[in-house]
């Protein structure tokens, strides 16, 4: 019952221009030959050169992606914790409080999560660089992972730990050996948040971020205040690239593998 | 050929694989086993049977390990298992929801246990052809858990928990999840696989009939108590109250006041009706209410009054449950008791000559009701 009318149409080209447009434009002007954003003077590939020249722009790429990587690994190692001694951990002394001071940092604004890192660093003399940006992702991450992780584990068979242990495994051989690979795509994708989550921060990175060490969101934004520079166009574009082929992999995976499952199935089925 | 009969529960020399020494399980205020204590031998089917909550379940869970106990203590080979975890007890279970690993073999799933054992490479690999073999398994060997049946499922649950060729293996309601045909072929798997590889099994079950085939003993459970203890056909014929009588199988319970005379009892049940008579070796004291149960095929029923019956009542029959196999005639007596009483169908249908509104006669030996305190 697929009807083409012109209101669905319409609906259709609405929403997608809303959503779209600005980032066309952003792609269009990457190309863009002029110095000046507004003004279009013919297309060339000028400004991704000049951005590979850039030190400064590559720099704050690389702290970014460092960052980025250590703080959803250890955000995910301590997520996961957490998340199994809630689920698993019964009815322990102060379990309420506890889950409750997990899930907090999700509604907390990140501007005062930021200042009282940014207090703790100054109280403790940390000096800010790559160490006090990845323990701030790290914190305001690991909830995230925690509540994905969370919500799979709710819907573990308990039985096939009991099953493990009957078995012969100690409590930490059943968790590496039966509970973690059964739990890990919510594991992954729970790295997958942190590390985008890492990845996009402005507020936080820029209230623990000191000279030494700088991320790509506070360079983008810092030179946006001296003015749009090309430069940056061509710097969003290979970003929505980036990020495109990402999304576009990692469905065509889950897409598979659950094609080769019902596969599996049918064919058992036949037996 | 006369066979050994195996009833090391008889012999008072036989030392019990288990023991349960008064044990109490407490979850919070509910008491879930209450002052049990049990032996179980080794080599023996032995069945939990009860309605749900009855704490058949957790008498399982504490043998392996999941649950502590609250009071008393469990024996295994006469040691005392309280304090040992469940990876470290030589007992293995086969849970209800097979809890197979998804993420494995069929082959790596049977290998699981034996791996943890640190067995050579080449020793695993023997132990796992060899429980395969014994499931009908091999074809399967490398498939995953959700590209097999749930019969399939099933046997490889038991190959996994049978490879570590365990002291004790418990199963818990392990075919409540198949269909009643699979059901009745692989309860006598298991009877032929538990007799091939000599090992004790404590089976967890609600289904009467199926504790009754596969059981060499069965324990009747209720509220967190054993109610009786004994082999299927003890079970069946000479239950020791109304609740095993009712629970197992289909009976008459006839209530009446009783009065020694002579090797039994008469029971007077109603106005109008005859006294009762049955022959039993229990004392109940010298009168007073007590029950009679009599099981359905027990009963014969006649059009004719037949001559020489101790036990004869005079009914209408009220309704026929048609069996095929088997069919049972519900007759009202004078006095408003409904009995049951079942006959085989060995002749064809146009042969039979009893319906609805029918007057009938009912009757029972001596020695086929049991007497029942209240």
């Amino acid at each position: 019952m697929r009807r083409f009318t012109w209101f669905n149409a319409t609906s259709l080209t609405l929403g997608f221009a809303f959503l779209y447009i600005p980032m066309i434009i952003l792609i269009i002007y990457s190309f863009n030959a002029s110095k000046l954003v507004t003004v279009w003077a013919g297309f060339s590939t000028r400004w991704y050169g000049e951005l590979l020249q850039n030190e400064a722009f590559l720099s704050a790429a690389w702290v970014t992606i460092k960052v980025a990587v250590a703080s959803s690994t250890i955000a995910t190692v301590l997520g996961t914790m957490a998340a199994y001694i809630l689920i698993r951990g019964g009815r322990f002394w102060g379990r309420t409080l506890f889950s409750g001071m997990i899930y907090a940092p999700l509604v907390m604004p990140e501007v005062i999560t930021g200042l009282s890192l940014l207090l703790l660093f100054i109280g403790i003399g940390l000096d800010r660089g790559i160490l006090t940006i990845v323990l701030a992702h790290t914190t305001f991450s690991m909830c995230f992972v925690s509540v994905v992780v969370s919500s799979r584990l709710v819907n573990f068979d308990r039985s096939l730990e009991e099953a493990a242990l009957d078995l012969g495994c100690s409590p930490f051989e059943a968790f590496r050996l039966v509970t973690l690979p059964i739990i890990a795509p919510a594991v992954i994708s729970g790295w997958l948040l942190a590390f985008t989550l890492s990845l996009d921060d402005l507020v936080i990175a820029s209230f623990t971020a000191g000279p030494s060490a700088t991320t790509l969101p506070i360079k983008i934004f810092s030179s946006i205040r001296l003015g749009v520079s090309p430069e940056i166009n061509a710097l969003s574009t290979i970003l929505i690239v980036i990020v495109t082929i990402g999304v576009i992999t990692a469905s065509l995976v889950s897409k598979r593998a659950s094609l080769r499952m019902q596969a599996e199935e049918r064919a058992a089925v036949r037996n | 050929m006369a066979q050994t009969v195996f009833e090391p529960w008889e012999d008072p020399d036989q030392k019990p694989l288990i023991q349960f020494r008064n044990v109490t399980k407490r979850f919070g205020a509910f008491t879930a086993i209450d002052n049990l204590s049990l032996d179980i031998f080794e080599r023996e089917f032995f069945a939990l049977l009860g309605p749900s909550g009855c704490g058949k379940t957790t008498m399982m869970r504490m043998l392996a390990g999941f649950e502590a106990v609250s009071e008393g203590a469990i024996y295994l080979s006469g040691q005392d298992i309280g304090p040992v975890p469940p990876n470290k007890r030589a007992v293995n279970m086969m849970f209800q929801s097979y809890a197979l690993f998804p993420h494995l073999s069929i082959w790596d799933n049977i290998a699981f246990g034996l791996k943890r054992d640190r067995l050579p490479k080449n020793a695993i690999g023997d132990r796992v052809s060899e429980m395969l073999k014994l499931t009908r398994l091999e074809k399967f060997a490398h498939r995953k858990p959700h590209q097999i049946s749930g019969g399939q499922r099933q046997r490889v649950a038991l190959a996994r928990s049978l490879a570590k060729a365990p002291k004790l293996l418990l199963l818990d309601e392990p075919l409540g999840a198949l269909d009643k045909k699979l059901r009745q072929d692989t309860q006598f798997e298991l009877m032929d696989i538990q007799e091939k590889t000599g090992t004790t099994f404590v089976i967890v079950t609600h289904d009467q009939e199926e504790a009754m085939t596969v059981a060499s003993r069965v324990a009747v459970m209720d509220e967190g108590r054993l109610i009786q203890v004994d082999t299927p056909a003890r079970i069946y014929e000479t239950p020791t109250s109304v609740y095993v009588a009712d629970f197992i199988g289909d009976v008459n319970i006839i209530e009446g006041h009783g009065t020694k005379s002579g090797d039994g009892y008469d029971v007077t049940f109603a106005e109008g009706q005859p006294v009762l008579h049955a022959k039993t070796s229990r004392d109940l004291g010298s009168a007073g209410k007590c029950y009679l149960a009599i099981r359905p095929e027990k009963v014969s029923i006649s059009a004719e009054k037949p001559e020489g019956k101790t036990n004869l009542v005079k009914g209408a029959i009220l309704d026929i449950a048609y069996l095929g196999n088997l069919s049972t005639y519900h007759v009202k007596l004078a006095s408003g008791q409904i009995i049951k009483a079942q006959t085989a169908n060995t002749r064809r249908i146009a042969r039979r000559d009893l319906t609805w509104e029918d007057e009938v006669w009912l009757s029972w030996t001596e020695t086929a009701a049991v007497v029942l305190e209240s």
